[in-house]
């Protein structure tokens, strides 16, 4: 199945895209998802244990299972306001 | 009402909305970019967001400080891009019957907007650098930029 992740701010300079896209043989989960991002792209080792996770639009947590074909944003720690 | 905007925000505009016959009480909070932090001197500030889900968010706060709070008006207005020295990024206006429901919202309000909605400001020092801002348990974390 291929995940879409969304990526932003600090998140999306250490990877320098907007989105990546993975390919997983079996569904998994938004833990899953997270240790395969930082095998992927060790420059976000950092950050990545203190991101957050959406589907679509929604928080998740790491036991979530990912839909097929989903959207997945990864929110590293927020600062608005 | 909730929105995110590319503009100066206007709450003087907000503030005139939120009264009310109703209203014996309105307060406005206003962030604002901030010369100074912790020593070191900005230059400007830049906001980044996910849109779809931060107007999810603000759309879903702005319900929670309805229900738990007697309120006549809430507005949540954060601006996105560039927000120069001295501007509002953000303005939260709440109204209500007494002072303290809308004093007790409005505190709530910007505590959890900053804590949940998916958006997020860069520094922009005076020295050239820029950083991300993001918060970690434990010290105010911020990832390095080449730009």
């Amino acid at each position: 199945m291929n995940i879409v992740v969304k990526l932003f701010a600090g998140a999306r300079d250490i990877v320098g895209k907007n989105e990546v896209a993975l390919e997983f043989e079996s569904p998994i989960t938004i833990g899953e998802l997270r240790t395969r991002l930082i095998d992927q792209h060790p420059a976000l080792q950092p950050l990545l244990p203190y991101a957050m996770f959406a589907i679509e639009t929604t928080y998740c947590d790491d036991a979530t299972p990912i839909p097929k074909n989903a959207t997945v944003a990864c929110i590293p720690p927020v600062s608005g306001g | 009402m909730i929105q995110l905007t590319h503009q100066t925000i206007d709450s003087a505009a907000f503030v005139r909305q939120a009264q009310s016959p109703d209203a014996g009480a309105v307060v406005l909070f206003l962030g604002s970019t901030r010369r100074m932090t912790n020593g070191r001197e900005t230059r400007t500030l830049f906001y980044d967001s996910y849109e779809e889900m931060a107007e999810k968010e603000l759309t879903n706060l702005e319900a929670e400080a309805r229900r738990r709070w007697a309120l006549t008006e809430c507005f949540i207005i954060h601006r996105l891009g560039e927000v120069p020295l001295g501007e509002a990024s953000v303005a939260i206006v709440v109204a209500s019957p007494h002072r303290r429901d809308a004093f007790d919202a409005g505190q709530w309000l910007i505590d959890t907007l900053k804590q949940s909605v998916p958006i997020w400001k860069q520094e922009h020092w005076a020295d050239g650098t820029t950083d991300w801002v993001h918060p970690m348990p434990l010290s105010n974390h911020t990832t390095k930029s080449d730009n």
